[in-house]
């Protein structure tokens, strides 16, 4: 055991905490910086020396983006594009991990291999073709083009977080179903779903997440502004006022609400989708 | 059951599985596989995309990427970026994580503090481009607080000096990803049997021995998966470089994701792009294989 108390012990504890405290610094002192600067005006955040707490606390910058018709549809694009493809990307996506969690069948092994490579196809690759098909079929700037080129990306990782997840539930429970002469359907729905929950939902906040965060093809595949998501409306803020610093703030901190709500009510399922590369 | 009803249903289990894993394989081929075939064959062609009838061009493309400048500049400037960004995520998490799991620190503090440090991860590129464009400005509060202490004698143009432009970029993206690591491996942490250190501690082993005896191995497969999904992922950047240089100052800090879009829809020479873009897949399939080969194995 370690012999506490003694005086080289102390000094390693109080080294320990001095570097809790820089490494906190370093982690957080960027958000904290947004975060203050978006309080403040636009004159106070270039003010030597700089002010850590905003000098003359306001909100002008929330609600000159709250007040603004045209950010409120950035806003509302991002949100209405992410909850459809998490809609349909879970739906679909617990099709397949039921396919590939209860069933033995030809070229399983290889569909999985599959599956993981796809996850790491860079979008750049697929961004050229996509821009061909989505402007041949006429759905350029359009809430479809989204939505389906976002599916792609989010469906790898969906089938296998729910493959993972449906593999910790016993089989049992619906092969139960399968001896009362029931579908695999009736299984799916009646006793999988139900307990799937957790799963569903870790599934979900990830999806959303990757959406939310979509840059490229929403850069690409859209073009009027009343079609523009939230990290396209930042940087066309910072076009058109690039020195209306507080106003960009403000948006980011707005801009990144959800996941932080997500993360403090859910830390549990964010973590599990953000990990889930690594820890198959 | 019946002879006939049960081989019915023998055939339903059969084919079950194709049909829930029907939707899904339906839009990887036709949104992923054939995409990736098109871009290829773009690769080869004349005016791709903006003609309806494109010639062959043969490997004219290619040839073409191969002998500009810029893209060898934007190929050396992406495994700059990667590799500094995975070496010092896998450092800063490894040095996080050991020092969230050490005994030495009270169990709520630590809660609070891997709630914060974890926070670089969970802003979008674009709003973490943003912010460090805002503190890196010359009138920002870093150059302002370095000269306060004196380590910069004049303010210094982070983003728009050739010389600083892309180790600034790398910082930014170094400051986003350690979260990755350090959450991963204090899971891998909690997972290392406790026995191992009693043993060691009943052999008299120091601190240092036991990082580099039990804690390294033991975190081996975790580091090695996630340094190549890092490089791979890394390698694809974009919004954090177009949104805080655009590849610039006269491209130093272009890389190979701002080279392709660039030539893409700022020139609008797509067969051009499409032959840079199978040169990305292309290096990405083979990072992919090895990690695919690694997870095997393991």
């Amino acid at each position: 055991m370690r012999k506490r108390n003694s005086g080289k012990d102390r000094l390693i504890t109080v080294a320990l905490h001095v570097a809790l405290a820089a490494g906190l610094f370093f982690a957080a002192f960027p958000i904290y910086w947004m975060l203050s600067s978006s309080f403040k005006s636009n004159t106070e955040i270039f003010a030597l020396p700089p002010t850590i707490l905003p000098k003359a606390f306001t909100l002008e910058a929330y609600a000159a983006i709250l007040g603004d018709p045209v950010k409120l549809r950035f806003f509302f694009n991002s949100y209405f594009v992410a909850g459809a493809v998490t809609v349909l990307t879970v739906l679909i996506a617990l099709l397949a991990a039921y396919g590939f969690s209860r069933f033995n069948f030809r070229g399983k092994g290889s569909l999985n291999t599959l599956i993981i490579s796809t996850q790491t196809i860079p979008p750049i690759t697929l961004l050229i073709p996509f821009f061909g098909l989505v402007v041949s079929y006429g759905i350029f700037d359009t809430y479809v083009a989204l939505i389906l080129t976002y599916l792609v990306f989010t469906l790898p990782y969906a089938i296998l977080l729910m493959t993972g997840y449906l593999n910790t539930l016993p089989r049992d429970l619906d092969e139960a179903v399968a001896v009362d002469g029931g579908s695999s359907w009736t299984a799916l729905w009646r006793v999988i779903v139900p307990i799937s929950l957790p799963g569903i939902v870790a599934t979900s906040v990830y999806t959303f997440l990757l959406c939310w965060n979509e840059f490229l093809f929403a850069l690409t595949l859209t073009k009027s502004t009343s079609m523009r998501t939230v990290p396209i409306g930042i940087q066309l803020l910072m076009g058109q006022h690039a020195f209306e610093w507080n106003q960009m703030m403000a948006m980011s901190v707005l801009g990144s609400l959800p996941l932080l709500l997500i993360y403090l009510v859910a830390q549990r399922y964010f973590l599990a989708g953000m990990t889930a590369g690594s820890v198959k | 059951m019946t002879r006939q009803k049960r081989s019915h249903h023998k055939l339903k289990r059969a084919v079950a599985p194709y049909l829930y894993l029907s939707p899904s394989l339906l839009i990887i081929g036709l949104l992923m596989l054939l995409p990736m075939a098109t871009v290829i064959a773009y690769s080869f062609q004349n005016s791709a995309v903006l003609r309806r009838d494109p010639s062959f061009a043969g490997l004219k493309h290619y040839q073409a990427i191969f002998d500009d400048p810029v893209f060898w500049a934007s190929l050396w400037h992406t495994l700059y970026f990667t590799c500094m960004s995975v070496v010092f995520h896998m450092t800063i998490g490894m040095v996080f994580a050991l020092m969230l799991n050490s005994d030495r620190i009270n169990p709520r503090l630590r809660n609070v503090l891997r709630v914060l440090y974890i926070l670089p991860w969970l802003f979008t590129a674009v709003i973490i481009a943003v912010i460090w464009r805002l503190l890196l400005e010359p009138n920002g509060v870093v150059n302002s607080i370095l000269m306060q202490i004196g380590i910069i004698g004049s303010k210094v143009e982070w983003f728009s000096s050739p010389q600083t432009a892309l180790h600034a970029v790398t910082f930014a993206n170094i400051w986003a990803g350690y979260p990755l690591f350090m959450v991963s491996l204090l899971a891998g942490l909690q997972g290392i049997p406790k026995d191992f250190y009693e043993a060691a501690d009943i052999d008299g082993a120091k601190a240092y021995q036991k990082l580099i005896f039990i804690t390294i191995p033991q975190l081996m497969p975790i580091i090695i998966s996630i340094s190549l999904l890092d490089f791979i992922w890394t390698m694809q950047v974009f919004p954090l470089i177009w949104i805080t240089t655009g590849g610039g100052p006269i491209y130093s800090t272009e890389v190979l994701s701002t080279y392709t879009y660039k030539l893409a829809f700022s020139s609008y020479n797509l067969s051009q792009a499409s032959a840079s873009a199978v040169v990305i897949l292309l290096i990405s399939l083979g990072l992919t294989l090895f990690y695919i080969r690694y997870q095997k194995a393991r």
